[in-house]
């Protein structure tokens, strides 16, 4: 996309993964970028703004002016108390929305994540729901699931409102899934949950990139909803973990664990996370045991065609290039030459 | 009887189907009833109204699926579903009320909503006898008439249904339907399937006590079943008055029901005899549980009586009328010719049976089943082997206008059971195996015996005559039966059954003589190219087309045993230059080949048409064939139970059409017609019918040779005439540029992904190429219109159901151009129990998708 000339844009939460390659993008669109985060985004051209999104100050300096928010800062991580995603996920995105609207900030990208809609169970060939805050699973979910709500509540003319939800965005360099996944079967702790055959859809992380990009320019009449963005590619989840292992060149998982016995471990973990004082986070969640041993694939036709965006990285073009980042070597299986 | 009396309510909200804005109360002066009525939910003016009446021990929730489907059609009804009085959430008025005062209060509700025409009743159960009372008393609103599951007459000395019989008798009757829930309990688990708990808890929610359950026994005490019962003259009024109804009628039936069985249906056939009807084989007495009769109803009113006389065209074409060389006219052509009609091999031996022997056996046969009592028109169930008695038994049922019944044994003893009786046979004819079967479940009241019968078990099937018996009663006879016309009945064929239950196919003499046309003229079969039938079915038609056939020496059961030997002995019996096989029989003879003398190969050399017919054949089993048979021309047909044969390929034209979509079947035959109905991107066959090259749409044929209708299945016949003229197959496909039809699969096996619809065939052949893979099924999972394709294979050597491995993921998508979303193993993919060869897609695809969401399944 080009021809953003003279236009600013802010994107906040730019040091993580996602956030950086969006502002990156922006950047190379022509895009005056500013990003607000609390240490260096480290994109090469954006402006940074250092500071949090609990801050009214800062973001009052950081809106002031710009043609548009994209909106990434969260609390992402899996435990921890509520409070703490609370502040930062609801107040947080409570204060950007206030200061976009004071200061007219046209449009306003939130990135919200499926969990919001998802309270348990198998998602097949799912749609975007509705935000459930009060039956969300854990409370990163619940509390986006919150201010997703809050967000699209303050859809309004002249200060329009989007939510993208990515799902399972990932790509080289990434310490959320793939570091995760890495570290743990390098470790020999990663069991393969029950048959590891349920589906899940994922997002390289140039698709995600892009679809948000697409967001900020898309038409009018996309605003005010959300839209779930994933490749279109659902994968059995144990194919996508050996894939991603391989390209990263540890040890495929051999060890089984029963999908139900692995949601109670969770759920026990769970518990003892929550009320003892123990370091660092568990070994497995309920929330996860959960994500690991159901389906979660979306139904991707109202997306692609609201944004007027495609997925350009396939699975395999993406496991791909993670094992060019990780330098393993890996021979890419023969594209898919085209849909009937 | 109780003198509780309680006021009407409404249900609760929250009922599994039920809108809670139908409900209402409705007050007349014998009591306040509760009436489902979708009135306000109507977004244009209905057509008329659907009053529904249900039975005992049910409620107004009977009807939920008919009101719902009522509400959202396209020309919309308004339905009004009661609640009796005394019954389901209506007032208690502590009063008994007996058949006329239910079919008086009725007709009072109706005054009270001051009801306009046209009014459909619908009833089921005993409902049924009091929609039907209604119906009687005004003739003036009524439109139509539906019944469900229910009798308007119950023949004295005869004794109640005997389900019922236990409940009738006054103490148990007491502790049966009102001290406990067990007549309610009973009624309910007659679901096929279950009924889920949610629904079960609905049905019983108005009856959780005795006070409320005591209409539920007075009804059971109602019922007429001796002349002193006070509602007899009542019952026999209405029974009378159903006979004067003029206007459409439909029977909509689960043949499964202990209480209202086939007995009750052909009661009211018989005072109904305009109207239509729909057996269901395998449902029970709450047929509108079991199966989607609403969707069938609302259909049939469209036709039947919106749009009467205009939508029902496609239903009931006019017939014919021309006249048409008979299926038996060359037979009786030559009953003075002593040369060989049918040569049958045996061991070293041969038997020959001439023209003018087989011509004197069917006429003996057509006359002494007439003696017997068989009538032109009814039905005769047929149940032998291939062969000269086989042959005169259909010829002689043909000749006398008896319309032949052929189910194929391999169904099994259930199914074929199911099929045998819902096609309402008055006489079996078959071996001792088959009489056993008749005998045991009842299929016909007389039964007749092919080929040897011991005369102990001979009394103990009771068995009325053997075959020669009858031909002998026959001889003793001058006079031959009338020709039957064109377009009566000749034939009703049962579908295999490999998708759902095997249906009855109803063909006129007029369509089966079409069927003889086009296999004589695509086959080149005449008076002077004698055949040689090693598929056994086709010596039937040897007397039809005027030619001898020849019957090799083989076991026609196991279509394997054939030898190349005894394929060359019987081609050498009649100088056949013509062979039907099929595709096992194929094999058997490719086995064999090296058994074969030189003058066994030069007879072969001679056959100039190889048919393979029966199921479908791997061009690599033609090209061996071809080695055996170096001058022949090798066909295979396409065609269904339907329609034989709607298309022909010869092996050169599939070589040369080389790879395309699917399987190439070559193009129309003469006589038959084909196009497609374009797939919308749902997957749903919604296009007009065409023949433009390259559309993917539903295969649709047409031809003289195409059946009549289904056998009592309205709803499946409306659905499959939709577009008059032709016949909607259920196979998916296309037509070339050069009129070849290449077929892709079936409907209800299309992939629809959200990038389009992906057909099964193509891509399992390319799957079932790769290394390592024995056969393949593709099947789609997730909601149709994003759906993603998955590839279950049955792999070379030991596998577990689950993911398959990496590598040969790998290469199952490398084979393919579109995306997979997983690659899934079974040791063994399951088949249709028919077809040994049909792969069970709709199964294999319910494993994947419970797999695939995490779910544990049994394949």
């Amino acid at each position: 996309m080009t021809g953003a000339g003279g236009r600013t844009v802010l994107v906040t939460g730019a040091s993580g993964m996602l956030g950086g390659g969006v502002a990156a993008r922006l950047v190379a669109d022509g895009w005056d970028v500013r990003a607000l985060q609390r240490r260096p985004s480290g994109v090469v051209g954006a402006a940074d703004v250092l500071g949090s999104v609990t801050d009214p100050d800062a973001v009052a300096r950081a809106v002031d002016g710009v043609d548009a928010v994209v909106h990434l800062a969260a609390k992402v991580d899996i435990v921890g108390p509520e409070q703490e995603y609370r502040a930062v996920n609801v107040e947080g995105t409570r204060t950007l929305l206030a200061e976009t609207r004071a200061a007219g900030v046209p449009r306003v990208v939130f990135v919200s994540s499926p969990s919001v809609a998802h309270v348990g169970g198998s998602l097949v060939g799912a749609g975007a729901g509705p935000a459930e805050p009060a039956h969300a699973r854990g409370p990163y979910a619940r509390t986006k699931a919150s201010a997703e709500l809050l967000a699209l509540g303050a859809d309004a003319p002249g200060h329009r409102v989007l939510a993208v939800r990515p799902h399972v965005v990932w790509g080289p360099g990434d310490t959320q899934l793939i570091g995760r996944i890495v570290e743990r079967a390098r470790a020999g702790r990663l069991p393969v949950l029950g048959s590891g055959a349920p589906l899940i859809d994922t997002t390289y992380v140039d698709n995600a990139v892009d679809a948000l990009v697409a967001a900020v320019v898309a038409p009018d009449d996309a605003y005010g909803a959300a839209y779930v963005v994933t490749n279109g590619e659902p994968r059995p989840v144990r194919e996508l973990i050996e894939q991603i292992c391989a390209a990263n060149g540890v040890p495929v998982p051999r060890l089984r664990v029963p999908a139900a016995l692995a949601r109670g471990v969770g759920a026990g973990l769970d518990a003892a996370w929550a009320h003892l004082p123990l370091p660092g986070e568990p070994p497995l969640t309920r929330f996860v045991a959960e994500q690991l041993s159901t389906a979660h694939w979306f139904d991707q036709r109202r997306t692609r065609r609201a944004l007027r965006w495609e997925p350009r990285v396939s699975v395999d073009e993406g496991i791909a290039r993670l094992a060019a980042h990780a330098g393993v070597p890996w021979t890419a299986p023969a594209p898919v030459v085209g849909r009937p | 009887m109780s003198s509780h009396v309680t006021a009407a309510s409404l249900p609760p909200s929250g009922l599994p189907g039920l809108d809670p804005a139908w409900s209402r109360v409705v007050r007349t002066p014998s009591g306040a009833w509760h009436v489902l009525d979708n009135a306000s939910r109507l977004e244009a003016e209905p057509v008329g109204t659907i009053l529904a009446v249900h039975g005992n021990p049910t409620w107004s929730y009977l009807w939920r699926s008919f009101v719902a489907a009522a509400t959202r059609a396209e020309r919309p009804w308004r339905v009004i579903a009661v609640d009796q009085l005394d019954m389901g959430f209506s007032e208690r008025t502590g009063r008994q009320h007996r058949l006329a005062d239910r079919v008086r209060e009725l007709g009072e509700l109706t005054d009270v909503l001051a009801l306009e025409g046209p009014v459909v009743t619908a009833g089921h159960d005993w409902g049924g006898s009091i929609s039907l009372g209604w119906a009687v008393d005004h003739p003036d609103l009524l439109a139509g008439v539906v019944l469900l599951n229910t009798a308007v007459y119950q023949p004295l000395g005869e004794r109640a249904p005997a389900a019922l019989r236990p409940a009738m008798v006054g103490g148990v009757r007491q502790a049966a339907t009102v001290t406990t829930t067990g007549f309610i309990d009973t009624t309910l688990a007659l679901a096929h399937p279950r009924l889920t708990k949610p629904v079960r808890d609905a049905f019983r929610l108005p009856y959780r006590t005795p006070s409320r359950r005591a209409a539920v026994g007075d009804f059971v005490e109602d019922i007429p079943a001796t002349a002193e019962n006070p509602s007899r003259p009542e019952l026999e009024r209405i029974a009378a008055g159903v006979r004067d109804l003029q206007v459409p009628a439909l029977l909509a039936w689960g043949a499964r029901d202990p209480v209202f069985s086939d007995r009750f249906l052909d009661d009211l056939r018989d005072r109904l005899p305009h109207a239509d009807e729909h057996r269901y084989p395998t449902a029970g007495h709450l047929v509108a549980e079991d199966e989607d009769v609403a969707s069938g109803v609302l259909r049939w009113l469209d036709a039947r009586v919106t749009n009467a006389g205009e939508a029902a065209a496609h239903l009931d074409p006019p017939a014919d009328g021309t006249p048409v060389r008979l299926l038996g006219a060359a037979l009786d052509e030559r009953a003075d010719d002593d040369g060989p009609a049918l040569v049958e091999l045996r061991g070293g031996g041969s038997r020959t049976i001439s023209w003018r022997a087989l011509a004197r056996r069917t006429a003996e046969l057509s006359r002494g089943l007439a003696a017997l009592g068989v009538r032109p028109g009814d039905r005769v169930a047929v149940l032998i082997p291939p062969g000269a008695d086989l042959t005169a038994v259909l010829y002689a049922c043909l000749r006398l206008g008896a319309v032949v019944v052929v189910a194929d044994a391999g169904l099994g003893v259930g199914a074929l059971s199911r099929a045998v009786k819902a096609s309402r046979p008055v006489a079996v004819i078959g071996i001792e195996r088959a009489l056993l079967a008749a005998r045991a479940f009842g299929w016909a009241p007389t039964l007749v015996a092919a080929g040897p019968v011991h005369r102990r078990s001979r009394g103990a099937l009771g068995v009325d005559a053997t075959l020669v018996e009858v031909a002998e009663l026959g001889a003793g006879i001058e006079l031959d039966p009338a020709q039957p016309q064109p377009d009566d009945e000749a034939a009703v064929l049962f579908t295999s059954g490999s998708t759902g239950p095997a249906k009855g196919v109803v063909y006129t003499q007029r369509g089966l003589a079409a069927m003889r046309d086009a296999v004589a003229t695509t086959y080149g079969i005449s008076p002077d190219r004698p055949f040689v039938a090693a598929f056994a079915p086709f010596a039937l038609l040897g007397p039809a087309l005027g030619a001898t056939s020849a019957s090799p020496d083989m076991d026609v059961t196991a279509p394997r045993t054939l030898s190349a030997a005894a394929l060359a002995a019987a081609v050498r019996a009649v100088d056949g230059s013509v062979v039907f096989a099929s595709p096992a029989a194929i094999v058997g003879l490719l086995e064999t080949a090296g058994d074969l003398g030189d003058d066994d190969r030069t007879a072969l050399a001679g056959v100039g048409t190889l048919l393979s017919a029966g199921a479908p054949v791997p061009s690599e089993l033609l090209l061996a064939a071809r080695e055996l048979l170096p001058a022949a021309e090798l066909h295979t047909p396409y065609g269904m139970t339907e329609m034989l044969p709607v298309t022909d390929v010869e092996l050169t034209q599939i070589l040369a059409a080389g790879d395309g979509p699917g399987v190439c079947v070559g193009r129309p035959v003469s006589g038959a017609a084909v196009s497609v109905s374009a797939l919308d991107e749902t997957g749903a066959a919604t296009g007009q019918p065409s023949t433009e090259p390259g559309v993917l749409g539903e295969i649709l044929v047409g031809g003289a040779h195409l059946k009549a209708r289904y056998d009592r299945l309205w709803f499946t016949q409306d659905v499959s005439a939709r577009d008059a003229g032709w016949h909607r197959t259920g196979d998916v496909g296309r037509l070339d540029a050069e009129d070849r039809l290449w077929v892709e699969g079936r409907l209800a096996h299309v992939v629809v992904t959200d990038a389009g619809v992906v057909t099964p065939v193509a891509p399992e052949r390319a799957v079932d190429a790769v290394t390592g893979v024995v056969r393949s099924a593709v099947v789609g999972v997730g909601p149709a219109g994003t759906q993603q394709v998955v590839v279950v294979v049955e792999p070379d050597g030991s596998s577990r159901a689950g993911l398959a491995p990496a590598d040969l993921a790998a290469r199952v998508r490398a084979a393919l151009d579109v995306p997979v979303a997983a690659v899934l193993t079974l040791p063994e993919l399951p088949t249709d129990l028919r077809h040994n060869s049909k792969i069970d897609r709709t199964r294999i695809a319910a494993w994947a998708d419970a797999v695939l969401a995490g779910r544990r399944a049994k394949p």
